[in-house]
């Protein structure tokens, strides 16, 4: 370990004085790192957002965060990158669910049918209609209704996987991990199917 | 959105890749190495298809990148 992140984790641990004002020095870090993301995503926050609470509030999760975490600080990065990510974590997380607070998120594992980005019309060419259709076949026969739900909100409508967690009750761990496996049944499928997935070209039959 | 990027988003990078979890505990590790002109990629297998397929780690990837740029380095 560093002599910086024993600094660190020593200051934060010491008890009294010394605790405090680390701790202190903390978060003021922290609440930078969080106005710092906030900042980036104002674009996505309608104007009556607090952009200085929302901040506030992930720096004070993101200590809390930290200090529950320091014991497995390992040093294999200064200790304040590893504390600044807790923090446009938490920023990044709250400024999600608030621009999508309000809307509505289809939880239909059959929406997808009405989504028209899976074109197979004249403008698409006759690989990348085939292509689209087995992808179409693929989401239909081959994936559960959630895997459908999952892949087809994230991946096309954008629907950010925080938020979607969110409304779903779960975590971005688990429903990423839903999407992983919906992901690779379909390249297996396509796989199975003749399809050089990377190329979207469906190779010749022997 | 053209038939490329939806089969792109739709199947996701074609090699293993880290969770969410995994990349999250490896993600300042990895920003510094790339900040200090290393190979992330061999020092973090797993890291790089995980932010071509996870958009919200590659944001958050992102925002560390161009913090840590626009910050100075902190003590003690």
């Amino acid at each position: 370990m560093s002599d910086q992140a024993f600094d660190w984790v020593s200051a934060l641990s010491a008890g009294g004085r010394e605790q405090d004002d680390a701790t202190r020095r903390l978060h003021e870090l922290l609440l930078r790192a969080a106005r710092f993301e906030v900042n980036r995503r104002r674009s996505s926050l309608d104007g009556s957002v607090d952009v200085d609470q929302l901040s506030s509030d992930a720096a004070h999760d993101a200590l809390l965060a930290v200090l529950a975490k320091l014991h497995t600080y390992r040093g294999d990065s200064r200790f304040t990158t590893w504390a600044y990510k807790f923090a446009l974590l938490e920023a990044a997380v709250k400024v999600r669910r608030r621009a999508w607070r309000g809307r509505e998120v289809s939880l239909d594992a059959d929406a997808w049918t009405r989504i028209p980005n899976l074109d197979t019309g004249p403008a698409a060419s006759a690989e990348s209609s085939e292509l689209m259709l087995a992808l179409r076949r693929g989401i239909q026969e081959a994936l559960t209704p959630h895997q459908r739900l999952v892949l087809v909100q994230v991946t096309l409508e954008g629907v950010p996987i925080d938020v979607l967690a969110e409304r779903l009750g779960s975590t971005r761990g688990a429903l990423y991990k839903t999407l992983h496996d919906a992901r690779r049944k379909l390249r297996l499928r396509l796989a199975e199917q003749g399809f050089d997935i990377d190329s979207g070209r469906k190779e010749a039959a022997a | 959105m053209n038939n490329r990027d939806v089969t792109r988003r739709l199947l996701g990078p074609a090699g293993p890749e880290l969770t969410c979890d995994a990349c999250f505990e490896q993600l300042d590790r990895y920003v510094e190495i790339e900040l200090d002109g290393g190979d992330p990629h061999s020092a973090v297998p797993g890291m790089a298809a995980h932010l071509e397929g996870c958009p919200a780690c590659a944001e958050e990837h992102e925002s560390l990148l161009e913090l840590l740029r626009s910050a100075p380095t902190e003590g003690p």
